[in-house]
């Protein structure tokens, strides 16, 4: 005798008192903060304000606890949350060049106005598990000066004086709105950078190393990259001035690129760019270096097949939430699909083997 | 739920969206862009459809989900879950009662009526992916109405399988023009999308398309004369309800190859089981 399966209801309501039990953990450990995890896993909470295109640094906390520390079911619940938000308005366009820098550093210059600031980075620790942390994690006060104000300049404008570097076409036109419009090809630079800058690190990271390997290299410095708050404005039109609401940190990453010229272009540097919420430099310098290799056909380059070259390739694969989605949803039932499969295997199989049967007969 | 909107979309969305489905009405088989929201499932699972129905459903509807054709099923619990919690709307599991059915994978067994809506779920809703991954050059395809590669494809299959070795998602040309995917239902589904008597629309969330067939519409599965298509399905009649005109699934039932063959669709099963009709496994 068969009895049907039922009661799903009742195995997805216990399966979730279960997972809520299971991300508590023992309960024997006191339990995680949102400010424990904001302040003590910040780098884990910039990714997903990067990835999750939300900036809200207890949001982003209260998404990892609620996910158990998975990352992308965490941006996955930010940017659930980012699409019911009304909108307001748009910012006026950051400045960068008031960023107030924890880190800058050029690759490319020894100094520059402005300075080389490592900031707080892992760049020359030793990989050396610290066992004192285990027990204690206090630290003493790091060394502190005053902080300096002014503009920090771009070290890409430096070589633009010389003309050395190519001009970045100023753009006045409101970009498009990944989150609003379909993504349709081909797209234009300000559409894939904003894709990119959202765009999942650990593949965004995998294509930015494929073209330093030689798929579609294009030889990258790092002319800069600087980590800092900058102001956000808004324009208010009843005021008819634009009116500071808040700041964001941000890191921005310039590549400078060899350029040899092509067809279309004198021999000049060229540039990669990538920005992106919080202190996530990885991902910057990434974004960077895709960026450039997306920019071969304005460039007049070659399009030698390499997957960072091209545009639809990387925009549509790149969003960790659309692949994650799609890749575990073939855990979901397939029966009819299967069932369809079987039954045509059987047929090509009974007449497969028929036809071998009369060829031996043969 | 008060912190959203009716259907959980806000009514801009659903503008947006209502006007897509209005687009591939007017234009049947077309793939109308629109710029799918992240919803609070993930990509995959149904954000299309989801979309889809947040997007026609109004307070008065009777909602009915099925996934694989059945009302019970993990996800189609799911989905039916989210729709009574930020909509309110009744729901049903009886397929005549359902002004609007959300499904993945299957059409209902029972014909349906005026007035319902079927709602798909589509995973890859370009029927020339597998041919052409590129999204720019498939567009191309259909504007010019190049679909002599799909033909190409279909070939060989019947010279080297003897058949059109595919079982589902099987193409289907909608009035004369677009070649459609009719999402992963099996090809035995194929008939019912001709002259159905329901609006039929499809849901693509990741890859941001809907599209659409109004009533009565002409829709032919793609085949050549000398092989002629044909809906198939497993050669048995349902072992609950002894039904032998509708689509089963395979149940392994021991560990010795023993199977059984029950009605996919669980409402039509049921309904005939109510009816007094016996399979030759029923108790
Ligand atoms: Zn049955």
């Amino acid at each position: 005798m068969y009895v049907a399966v039922k009661g799903g209801e009742r195995a997805i309501e216990n399966a979730h008192a279960w997972l809520a039990e299971e991300r508590r953990g023992n309960t024997d450990i006191a339990e995680l903060s949102i400010a424990q995890i904001r302040e003590q896993l910040s780098l884990a909470v910039n990714r997903v304000m990067a990835e999750g295109s939300l900036y809200d640094p207890d949001l982003a906390a209260l998404a990892i606890k609620q996910a158990r520390g998975d990352l992308i079911e965490a941006i996955f619940l930010i940017r659930a949350y980012r699409t019911t938000l009304p909108r307001f308005g748009a910012s006026e366009p950051i400045d960068t060049g008031i960023m107030a820098c924890d880190r800058r550093i050029s690759a490319t210059f020894k100094d520059l106005p402005g300075g080389q600031v490592l900031g707080p980075t892992f760049d020359y620790t030793h990989r050396l598990l610290d066992f004192k942390l285990a027990a204690d994690g206090e630290v003493p006060k790091a060394p502190s000066r005053d902080a300096e104000t002014g503009t920090v300049p771009h070290v890409t404008e430096f070589l633009n004086r010389e003309g050395l570097i190519e001009e970045a076409p100023y753009d006045d036109a409101p970009p498009p709105d990944l989150t609003r419009e379909p993504l349709e090809m081909p797209s234009t630079r300000a559409l894939r950078l904003q894709a990119l800058t959202r765009a999942d690190e650990g593949f965004t990271l995998g294509l930015a190393y494929s073209t330093q390997r030689g798929y579609g290299r294009n030889h990258a410095f790092v002319g800069e990259l600087r980590i800092g708050s900058v102001p956000v404005e808004i324009d208010i039109p009843e005021l008819g001035f634009p009116v500071e609401i808040g700041e964001v940190i941000l890191t921005e990453c310039e590549t400078v690129n060899q350029f040899t010229g092509s067809k279309t272009e004198p021999p000049q540097f060229t540039r990669g760019y990538g920005l992106v919420f919080g202190q996530t430099e990885r991902k910057a310098i990434s974004m960077a270096l895709v960026d450039r290799a997306l920019r071969w056909e304005e460039l007049g380059e070659d399009n030698v097949g390499a997957p960072a070259q091209d545009a639809e390739f990387v925009l549509y694969h790149a969003d960790n939430i659309q692949a994650t989605g799609f890749l575990e949803h073939i855990k979901l039932p397939h029966y009819v699909d299967f069932q369809s499969e079987l039954e045509l295997v059987r047929k090509l199989r009974r007449e497969a083997g028929a036809q071998q049967l009369q060829e031996a007969a043969e | 739920m008060t912190e959203y909107n009716f259907a959980y979309l806000d009514e801009q969305t659903k503008r947006m969206i209502r006007r897509a489905i209005l687009k591939g009405l007017a234009i049947p088989g077309y793939q109308v862009p629109f710029a799918s929201r992240e919803m609070p499932m993930p990509y995959g699972w149904g954000t299309g459809g989801v979309q889809v129905s947040a997007a026609v459903l109004t307070p008065s509807d009777t909602f009915k989900v099925i996934d694989q054709g059945a009302d019970d099923t993990t996800n189609a619990v799911s989905i039916r879950t989210f729709f009574q919690r930020t909509a309110g709307v009744a729901t049903t599991t009886a397929t005549s009662d359902a002004t609007v059915i959300q499904t993945r994978h299957r059409i209902p067994e029972e014909p349906l009526h005026e007035g319902q809506i079927l709602v798909y779920q589509v995973p890859i809703p370009e029927p020339l992916r597998f041919l052409e991954p590129r999204e720019s050059e498939t567009r191309k395809m259909h504007s010019l109405e190049e679909y002599g590669l799909m033909h190409v494809k279909l070939y060989e299959d019947i010279i080297r399988h003897g058949h059109i070795a595919t079982s589902y998602a099987y193409p289907v040309k909608v009035e004369g023009r677009y070649v459609m995917d009719p999402s992963p239902i099996p090809k035995f589904d194929n008939p019912k999308l001709r002259d159905m008597a329901a609006i039929q629309l499809f849901g693509a969330g990741r890859e941001q398309r809907i599209y659409a067939l109004p009533p009565y519409t002409q829709v032919v599965s793609l085949d050549f004369e000398d092989h002629p298509f044909e809906a198939s399905k497993a050669d048995h009649p349902c072992g609950m309800c002894g039904a032998t005109d509708s689509y089963l699934d395979e149940l392994i039932i021991d560990d010795i190859g023993g199977r059984m063959f029950v009605c996919s669709d669980t409402d039509y099963c049921e309904v005939r089981q109510a009816a007094g009709h016996k399979g030759k496994d029923a108790a």
